[in-house]
This record gives C-alpha cells, structure tokens and sequence, in this order.
C-alpha cells in the first residue's frame, strides 16, 4: 500500500531531495573541472572512469527527480 | 475544499478534480504552498538537466581523448639551422600541426629551449622576454620560467607543453611534445 504525505511532508521531503541533488550536481562540476585539467596536462587514464562516475551521478540525480514527480501523483 | 485533495485552498473553475485538468493549471497553481512545492520540483529537473549537461562535457573530453591516443607519435621535423637563432633570440615555427604554433628559444651558446607559444590559461600566444629570463602572455599577465616553461606568475597553472628537440648536423629538429600536467 502507497503511504500518502501531508504537503508539509512533501515539502521536507523535496526540500531534503534539491540539497542531494545540489550537492551530486557540484560534485560533477568539481570532476569536470579536474578531468579537463588532467587531459589538458597530458593524463588521459583519468578521463574514462571520471565520465562513469558522472553518469553515475547523473543517474542517481534522474532518479530523485523521478521519484519526486512520482511523489506528486500520491 | 476538494475531496481529491484537501490542502488546496482553491477551486478550479470548472468544478472537476485537480488530475481532470489540464496539465498546465496543475504546473502552475494558484495556491500558495502549492506553488511553492512545485519550484522546488523545477528548480530540481533543472539541477538534473544541469547534471546532464555535466555529462555531455565529460563525453567530450572521452572523445577528445580518443582521438589524441588515435593520432600517433609526431613527426620529426627540421626546425631550422642551429646559426639562424642568435643567442637570447627566438623563432616562431609550427609543429606538429600547421595550426599549432611554437616558439623556439636560444639561451645560450649551447642550449635551446622550444615550446608550444599557446598559453595553457586561454590560448593566448606566449612572447618570450629573455632580459626577465621568462615568457610572458600579454591577455592576463602569465608568467612562464624560460628555461623550464613552468608557470611563475598570473593565472596559467599548467606548464607549457615542451617540444623535444635534437641537433642534427647542424640542424635543429623537433622530434616529440611533453604535455606536463
């Protein structure tokens, strides 16, 4: 059985969801950043398991994202 | 009040139920604490889209990486003659592309020095000043050492990728690129 939420808990609930996502988001950031460095400097064994944690992140973001809109149908 | 659900405050015009609307009264309510809910829930997917966005760059760099390991060892090319540099003089030259240019340095009777003259900040050319024993980039003020191409001052933090170099008779050839991170 699907438990309902009050809106106020939805609320803390996507509160809580945004600050993960915002963090994941700046962690990409910071491997970008430092992938490009690495490959301008000439290192390119960094390059290929930094994008698979990257997708990792991003897959990890979409699935936040789906379960808010999922929240939303409750 | 609506019996589908409780906590709106409001009523839509037609009388049916919140998930008989159109999509659009949905996305942008009228209630207040609604509406706060669902800019959280934006500002959320553009955080994702940003992620992927973060993605598409790491590809990028994956395929730019790629197709440097798919290029091959450089050509050896003569530079020029070893007399046609006086000492603390310097020539431009392009190696290993047409595009790429470089700069190569005399800085004492038997020691030559020669970079790629593209900033590692922006790409701005790099113009040797031998009386500072440094090279400088005139867009933001980057120092690079002359002997090492380590950067010394201002904004680059890579060091210039160096040229190989080796005497040949009584020619200068280019025979590689170090990319030193």
């Amino acid at each position: 059985m699907r438990r309902v939420f009050s809106r106020r808990q939805k609320f803390t609930i996507v509160n809580g969801i945004l600050a993960i996502v915002a963090v994941i988001t700046m962690l990409q950031l910071w491997l970008l950043d430092a992938t490009m460095n690495a490959f301008l400097g000439g290192v390119g064994a960094v390059v290929t398991p930094a994008a698979l944690a990257s997708v990792a992140c991003l897959l990890l973001n979409v699935g936040l994202l789906w379960y808010l809109y999922r929240l939303e149908r409750r | 009040m609506r019996p589908d659900d409780p906590e709106r405050l409001s009523v839509p015009p037609d009388g049916r139920a919140f998930h008989d609307q159109p999509q659009w009264r949905n996305d942008f309510p009228i209630d207040w604490p609604q509406d706060e809910l669902i800019a959280r829930r934006d500002f959320t997917k553009f955080l994702v889209l940003t992620s992927l966005a973060f993605v598409v760059g790491q590809a990028w760099i994956v395929a730019k990486n790629f197709a440097r390991g798919r290029r091959g060892e450089p050509p050896v090319r003569r530079i020029a003659s070893l007399d046609a540099v006086p000492v603390g003089g310097a020539i431009t030259f392009t190696y290993p592309g047409p595009q790429d240019t470089c700069i190569l340095l005399r800085t004492a009777e038997d020691r030559f020095v020669a970079y790629s003259q593209k900033c590692t900040h922006l790409s701005c050319a790099v113009t040797p000043r031998p009386e500072e024993n440094c090279l400088h980039c005139p867009c933001h003020n980057g120092f690079f050492d002359l002997a090492t191409g380590i950067p010394t001052a201002g904004p680059p933090r890579r060091p210039l990728p160096r040229i190989i170099l080796e005497a040949r008779g009584g020619d200068l050839y280019a025979t590689g690129i170090e990319v030193r991170a």
